[in-house]
């Protein structure tokens, strides 16, 4: 039995048990190798991907749950030729060290600028609380998500999350 | 003629009714006073007021998460409508910087302001009245010496006609008793020092005592359930629905940490609070544990069987060894409710890692087990946020992974698996309201699990 995933605007049949969970198929199946493994228990962050606009931490989200449902990683946020606001944001403030908590850091604060365009500081801090980094770049994610928050309005009529379909 | 007599009566009456109403609600004002200068107050004083603002709960609703402490504000949704929070700092023209201590005395046993206005019991003088003066000369030398901070509450928003303060006078005539508290000989010291902060400033029963039509609490079932903030606040008379009873030993672990083993972690409205708590010495929790588990009483046999019966499943699981415990059902994939708990909900919840930062067994879940599920589906829902700069218990909301029909698959799954009970009826409305904030929740960070050292006086 396959179970369809709609995956930064593109289908995939997925062969797989319904109850495995989004992060592996993201990373086995579908070489979309953003999303990171970090816990597995849905503590850390690292694997937050974004479902129907919300974020999500598709380690603990199995795939029958969000078959059908408009599924976004950060590849489907730019490209490394052509970076979203997002990910120009974290490129120009250098917010990463080791970079494994990234992509989830990305996604989390793409979820909140598509919901609240003019986040302020307390609510990125908010909506971060379940994402940890232990390099310690905090401040810097935080300038981050600021600087990707300017970059969008900026673009104005530009579409926020190109990737989604 | 005659109709015109009938008339006159008629008005008289009202009129007369009125008038007595009036009079009855009328208090005379407490003269103003220049704000005293805070190094008047005894110091020791003024740390027994912080005791007793922390067991109070006072910063909880004259506080907005965020906001200046004490400086009010906070919405506190009401059958009847919003009120707003007062500002209790010692701010002049805002706070209660002009109340001399008599004003403050008699705001809390009487529920009159210093002009002399009936106050909404949303203040829940009903309580409040049972604390001693020497009590709340100590709360008013707590107050008087914080920072005052310039802040309006917003104006109360309530339905026709209770706008008309008045009316409040009629009410306390009807539910209010006035006190100070009058000590039980019966009892022993710990009971009666139980009962005077459960009853009085700890007000236990403003959230687990259910209320009636006119918003005043259900004497006859004292502490039987009530509802707090959009989250259930459980029995702790003798039907509490926690799978294994409290005890007195319980109730003192859980109020002093904010967490117990076989009962879970402290979440919405009781986690601020067991984390106030922290600025209560043990002897009063000790108190206040010996007080309640007494009204509890000793469960019943069968109550008594069914905790033992709990307790041995899960010592039998753990026998079996984890890789056991851990298996999803083979009809996993038949079933949606186990499938999604299998990937969701048992990393954490069948680790077996112990409370407070592994998942709860559901077998001694008083949310699973309980008549009324409003409680798990908000914390599926909103998740549990962590506390600020404090290692706490966590769980991640999965409001955005879960659609209304997968909630209800998992909330039946959790019902029939872990628990005894009848099955969970008018799920999906629940679901939805929850979702949609027609059943409005405030969502609040789970306590630290430490005793923290910011608070005032935590050592007996």
């Amino acid at each position: 039995m396959s179970i369809h995933l709609k995956v930064n605007g593109r289908d995939h049949a997925i062969d797989s048990d319904p109850d495995t969970p989004l992060l592996y198929v993201l990373r086995g199946d579908l070489a979309l190798n953003g999303a990171k493994f970090g816990c597995g228990l849905g503590q850390c962050g690292a694997c937050t991907v974004m479902v129907d606009g919300k974020a999500a931490l598709s380690c603990v989200t199995p795939i029958l749950a969000v078959e059908g449902r408009a599924i976004t990683t950060v590849e489907g946020l730019g490209t490394a030729e052509n970076p979203g606001p997002m990910q120009r944001g974290f490129i120009e403030m250098q917010a990463a060290q080791c970079g494994y908590c990234i992509a989830g850091m990305m996604m989390r604060g793409q979820a909140l600028l598509q919901e609240n365009p003019k986040a302020d500081d307390r609510a990125i801090r908010e909506a971060l609380q379940f994402n940890l980094c232990r390099c310690g770049t905090h401040m810097r994610i935080l300038q981050a998500i600021h600087r990707a928050g300017e970059l969008m309005q900026q673009a104005g009529a530009a579409p926020s999350n190109p990737g989604a379909g | 003629m005659r109709f015109a007599r009938v008339l006159i009566t008629i008005l008289v009456v009202i009129l007369v009714l009125a008038g007595g109403g009036l009079l009855l609600a009328w208090k005379p004002a407490i003269a103003p006073i220049a704000r005293p200068d805070p190094a008047r107050f005894d110091a020791a004083l003024v740390k027994r007021g912080a005791q007793l603002a922390a067991a109070g709960d006072c910063i909880a609703c004259h506080t907005t998460p965020g906001g200046k402490v004490f400086a009010g504000g906070l919405a506190v949704p009401t059958p009847f409508g919003t009120i707003y929070s007062t500002n209790i700092t010692p701010d002049e023209e805002t706070g209660i910087g002009r109340w001399s201590e008599a004003a403050f005395i008699r705001a809390l046993r009487s529920g009159v302001d210093r002009e002399g206005h009936q106050l909404y019991p949303a203040f829940p003088y009903d309580h409040f009245t049972l604390v001693t003066d020497d009590d709340d000369r100590a709360l008013y030398a707590y107050l008087m010496t914080r920072q005052p901070v310039r802040a309006e509450a917003k104006a109360n928003d309530l339905v026709f006609p209770l706008g008309f303060r008045p009316l409040v006078a009629g009410w306390k005539l009807l539910y209010f008793r006035q006190g100070p508290f009058q000590p039980d000989p019966s009892k022993d010291a710990a009971w009666n020092r139980g009962a005077y902060l459960a009853e009085g400033l700890a007000h236990c029963g403003a959230c687990h005592t259910p209320r009636n039509a006119l918003g005043a609490e259900d004497r006859d079932h004292p502490f039987a359930g009530g509802e707090s903030e959009g989250w259930v606040a459980y029995a702790i008379d003798g039907k509490s629905p926690a799978p294994l009873p409290w005890d007195e030993a319980a109730l003192a672990f859980y109020l002093r940490h904010g967490w117990h083993l076989a009962h879970g972690v402290a979440r919405g409205p009781m986690a601020e609070v067991t984390g106030n708590l922290d600025g209560v010495p043990d002897s009063d929790i000790a108190g206040i544990a010996h007080y309640i588990a007494d009204r509890m009483g000793p469960p019943s046999p069968a109550r008594q069987a069914r905790g033992a019966g709990v307790k041995a499943a899960i010592v039998a699981a753990g026998d079996a060894g984890p890789e056991q415990n851990q298996a999803v059902p083979a009809a996993a994939t038949e079933d949606r409710g186990a499938a999604l708990y299998g990937a969701s909900c048992a990393s954490c919840h069948d680790s077996r890692r112990p409370l407070p930062f592994g998942g709860m067994n559901f077998q001694l879940s008083t949310a699973v087990n309980a008549p009324d599920p409003q409680n798990i589906v908000n914390v599926m829902m909103y998740g549990l946020p962590p506390a600020d700069g404090e290692a706490s218990a966590v769980m991640p909301a999965f409001g955005g992974t879960l659609d209304d029909d997968d909630m209800v698959a998992v909330l039946d799954y959790l019902r029939r698996t872990f628990s005894t009970q009848p099955a969970w009826s008018g799920l999906k409305k629940l679901v939805a309201d929850t979702r949609s904030g027609a059943h409005p929740v405030t969502v609040r960070p789970t306590e630290g699990i430490e005793r923290s050292p910011a608070h005032i006086g935590a050592e007996d």
